[in-house]
């Protein structure tokens, strides 16, 4: 029988792929898909948590989570779309306007 | 049975997250990226989440990968992602150090395991009638706030991407500026 | 009668604020009639509060509570008993004075308004330290005093300093520096005897303190009696404190007048006259204020004798007049100080006032080898100043006579001869300077054309206001019995036993005659023109005796200069090299540091985010180990 503990784990294990994509990844759009990694992975101990706890308070907060991650994209996409259209590239190392 | 699943689904998931994060083709990555999120409703199937793992697989694989797959066309996706990696050990030690913690925290017996159940599912009904009950009665509220913080992000996302949508990319001059800035 | 209180009390304080209103801006003769009605107004006040004493006694008045912190409990009040009346009175009456005198004086002056400010603000002081029924309330006016003496002193702050062969004072900021420290070390004094009345008392009211001092050990009683003597020795610029006090003839000359001759310098015998319980209870702590006034009186004569500024022989006078009062207060008399306290006041300020016309008349010139004849075109000064020097000489029936007189009358009584002796010698003295001063500056040759110099009488109204001096430099004395009987219903009676009352005439009779001898001597010296001879201005006593006995040098010798050597080490050493480094370390570590972690603003969103990975998981790790540890 598989226990919580074990899907907490692997949310675990997936969260930290996604947080190795976000420090990894110099593309803008892949560090998009990093964050996506890393919501999923919550997503899973909430369902998880919920299932095991008999709550459904945790799935509540995957629809959330969800709906954020959702908007996210979309404001995200259109904000990309325009850097794109200024430099031409997505490359974060041609963004260094801020160097101290 | 369901212990084979899950960790068939455990290991699918791991190993194309890891294509996504480690691909340089942003084509495999994104693909990988949507099979991904498909395993990942099955996860939720296991689970009984009935609903959130349909929700799962409409959102995430119907709205979000054809949102970037549709963002895609703008860019170029052709070809390889040409990145430097600068500190490529620096990259696994923090990113192998997280894991260890957060397996460290999860594998500890999880302390509120006697914690009191809210919102215990209703005797009888099945998962997306129980998701509804709540939804619409406890979570009223925070529901109808995200459907306006959705309603923004679609508008937000339309003025953004949609601006100067008429004139070709490589056309528009007046706000790219002098063009020896292009990379 | 509340209200009179408070009128006298804060009449000068409006009047200082008023002026202070206008105390950026230039000359505004309102500002000097405005103050001077105030000042009349609290004048008024006074001597209707005096006659409101006389018939019905003392009164009491508690405005506010002022200090309550645990046990200790000062409330603002003020007692207006005899003595406190006849203070008040003298006090608002020269001050009253003075200020309508300065609006002459200081006619063509840049800082005229700004004068009147401190003056009447030292006024208001003035009338704290008289006024208060506790000995905080003393010290706060104590200390009033003291800055306003200080901010007047230096009131031609802008004078250079000089060497002090050219002016011994160096300069008015400097000399108000002097006497605001020279204060500071007596302070102290005095404030470690108020720390030792509340703490073995536990209250400063006067009537809870003097009724609670049978309690207390004798020991106890002399460190006290001599800590606050200390006090009046600063305030009362008595041997070894006293350098300030011909150094602060570098102020206006009405202020000469009404601080440092009349006023605030009497404050110290005020305070031993207050206490008078106390010191009654130490009879050796008396004797030794009164022996410490005598010599200071002789002392003090002895530097007058050759002098030549005009304003700094009258302050050596005062320093001598001051030494009598003590001589007084010490052996018991406390009713015969306040009796030449007040006599004093008058006729020391109608000398001084006179010498602010001479020195006006001369365009600031002060030595007297550069003036003479002036009676023929002063007349009015002359007389005023001739009044106030027979006064001080105690010549009958001026007020002087009187005061003096029952001072050496005391000092026979307690068959202290040595002390008699002295203040009799010292009465000689007196009388000789005096009119050295007045035989220089009026009388023999005028030699104060071939300086150029074009003298000129003053306002008349100037010579007006000082008429009421004059009037009281002459009458004062008269009311001796009238004056005892009053302040006595306070202060203790001092009875003459009856071998001084068969010897009183001999008494008066060889007192008349040392100072009638000073002025004969005086006269056959400098009344025709003025002999110098150079080898008694080379003799060493003559020097000793002009150079101040050499003590000005010694302080700053023995202390002054060492003491500017020990800041020199302290602030090379120790604050350059310690405190500044330390404060500058922590700047240069902040701006390396700073620059340093500037290398992690690459402005590359990834190292952020690099960063920010590592962050989390320090915080993590961290709640791992909290959540292990608990």
């Amino acid at each position: 029988m598989v226990g919580l503990n074990e899907y907490l784990i692997l949310s675990a294990i997936l969260f930290s792929i996604g947080v190795v994509g976000v420090i990894r990844r110099k593309n803008l759009l892949m560090l998009f898909f990093a964050t996506e990694i890393m919501l999923n992975a919550a997503n899973i101990a909430f369902a998880a948590i919920s299932s095991y706890h008999n709550d459904l308070t945790g799935q509540m907060f995957a629809f959330f989570i969800v709906a954020v991650a959702a908007s996210e994209v979309a404001v995200g996409l259109g904000l990309l779309i325009l850097i794109y259209k200024k430099y031409g590239t997505l490359d974060l190392d041609n963004f260094t306007v801020l160097k101290g | 049975m369901e212990t084979f699943a899950f960790y068939f689904f455990a290991v699918s998931i791991t190993a194309l997250f890891a294509v996504t994060v480690w691909s340089k083709n942003i084509l495999y990555a994104m693909t990988s990226l949507a099979a991904g999120m498909v395993l990942i409703s099955g996860l939720f199937f296991i689970l009984g989440a009935d609903f959130l793992g349909v929700v799962q697989l409409i959102v995430y694989v119907g709205a979000v990968m054809a949102l970037y797959s549709f963002a895609m066309m703008f860019f170029d996706a052709t070809g390889e992602i040409k990145e430097k990696h600068s500190h490529p050990g620096l990259v696994f030690l923090l990113g192998g150090l997280s894991a260890v913690v957060m397996v460290v925290i999860f594998a500890a017996p999880v302390i509120g395991a006697s914690a009191p159940s809210f919102y215990p599912p209703v005797e009888g009904a099945t998962n997306p009638q129980a998701v509804g009950l709540v939804l619409f009665t406890k979570y009223l509220v925070p529901f109808e706030v995200a459907a306006v913080m959705l309603l923004v992000a679609m508008i937000a996302g339309i003025i953004l991407a949609g601006k100067k949508m008429d004139t070709s990319i490589t056309e528009v001059t007046d706000d790219i500026g002098d063009t020896n800035e292009r990379i | 009668m509340e209200t009179l209180v408070y009128t006298a009390l804060f009449a000068p304080l409006v009047s200082s604020l008023f002026a202070a209103l206008f105390g950026m801006t230039p000359k505004r003769q309102f500002v000097g009639i405005v103050t001077s009605l105030l000042l009349f107004v609290s004048f008024v006040s006074s001597a209707l509060l005096l006659d409101y004493v006389m018939e019905f006694g003392s009164i009491h008045v508690t405005m506010m509570d002022w200090i309550v912190a645990g046990d200790m409990s000062v409330p603002f009040g003020f007692n207006v008993d005899q003595v406190t009346a006849v203070m008040m009175t003298v006090v608002t009456l020269v001050s009253t004075v003075v200020h309508i005198y300065s609006n002459g004086y200081m006619e063509h002056d840049k800082g005229f308004n700004r004068f009147f400010s401190y003056l009447s603000a030292f006024v208001f002081s003035m009338m704290v330290l008289v006024m208060s029924d506790n000995f905080l309330g003393l010290f706060i006016g104590w200390e009033g005093v003291g800055v306003c003496s200080w901010l007047l002193i230096g009131f031609w702050y802008h004078k250079e300093d000089v060497g002090r062969d050219v002016n011994p004072s160096i300069s008015p900021a400097w000399a108000a520096n002097e006497a605001f420290i020279m204060n500071r070390i007596a302070d102290l004094g005095m404030l470690v005897g108020i720390f030792l009345i509340y703490w073995n008392i536990g209250s400063l009211q006067y009537d809870v303190v003097f009724s609670h001092l049978d309690g207390l050990s004798h020991g106890m009683l002399v460190a006290i009696g001599i800590f606050l003597f200390i006090g009046a020795m600063g305030k009362s610029a008595q041997f070894p404190l006293h350098t300030w006090l011909a150094d602060a003839m570098e102020g206006p000359t009405p202020v000469s007048a009404l601080i440092h001759a009349a006023t605030m310098v009497t404050a110290g015998v005020y305070l031993v006259i207050r206490a008078n319980p106390l010191y009654d209870m130490i009879p050796e702590v008396g004797y030794f204020i009164a022996a410490l006034g005598t010599f200071v009186a002789i002392f003090a004569a002895s530097m007058a004798l050759v002098n030549r500024d005009l304003k700094r022989i009258i302050a050596y006078s005062t320093l001598s007049q001051l030494g009598y009062m003590f001589a007084a207060a010490g052996l018991g008399a406390y009713w015969v100080a306040l009796f030449h306290l007040a006599a004093h006041a008058f006729f020391k300020a109608l000398l001084f006032l006179g010498a602010g016309n001479v020195m006006h008349a001369m365009h600031d010139e002060l030595d007297i080898f550069k003036m003479g004849g002036l009676k023929k075109i002063m007349g009015w000064t002359y007389a005023y100043m001739g009044v106030a020097s027979l006064a001080l000489a105690g010549i009958w029936p001026l007020a002087g006579f009187y005061s003096k007189d029952t001072i050496l009358e005391v000092a026979f009584n307690e068959h202290t001869y040595g002390i008699w002796f002295i203040l009799w010698l010292t009465a000689g003295l007196t009388a000789f300077y005096s009119f050295r001063l007045v035989f220089l500056t009026f009388w023999s040759d005028s030699r104060y054309k071939e300086f150029g110099f074009h003298p000129h009488e003053v306002q008349k109204y100037v010579l007006w206001a000082m008429a009421p001096l004059a009037i009281l430099a002459v009458v004062f004395g008269w009311y001796k019995d009238s004056f005892m009987e009053f302040v006595t219903r306070t202060l203790p009676l001092y009875e003459m036993s009856e071998h001084t009352h068969h010897m009183v005439g001999v008494l008066i009779a060889v007192t008349t005659l040392v100072a009638v001898g000073g002025i004969v001597v005086a006269y056959l010296m400098y009344s025709r023109r003025l002999k110098r001879n150079e080898k008694i201005e080379k003799s060493l006593p003559y020097r000793v005796l002009s150079n101040q006995y050499y003590i000005p040098i010694f302080y700053e010798k023995a202390f002054s200069k060492p003491y500017a050597e020990l800041s020199d080490i302290a602030w090379k050493e120790i604050d350059m090299q310690v405190v500044d480094a330390t404060v500058d370390g922590i700047a240069h570590l902040v701006e390396e540091s700073g620059d340093g972690a500037r290398g992690m603003q690459t402005g590359n969103l990834s190292d952020y985010l690099k960063w920010m990975a590592f962050g989390v998981i320090a915080l993590a790790v961290l709640a791992v180990f909290v959540a292990m540890k608990s």
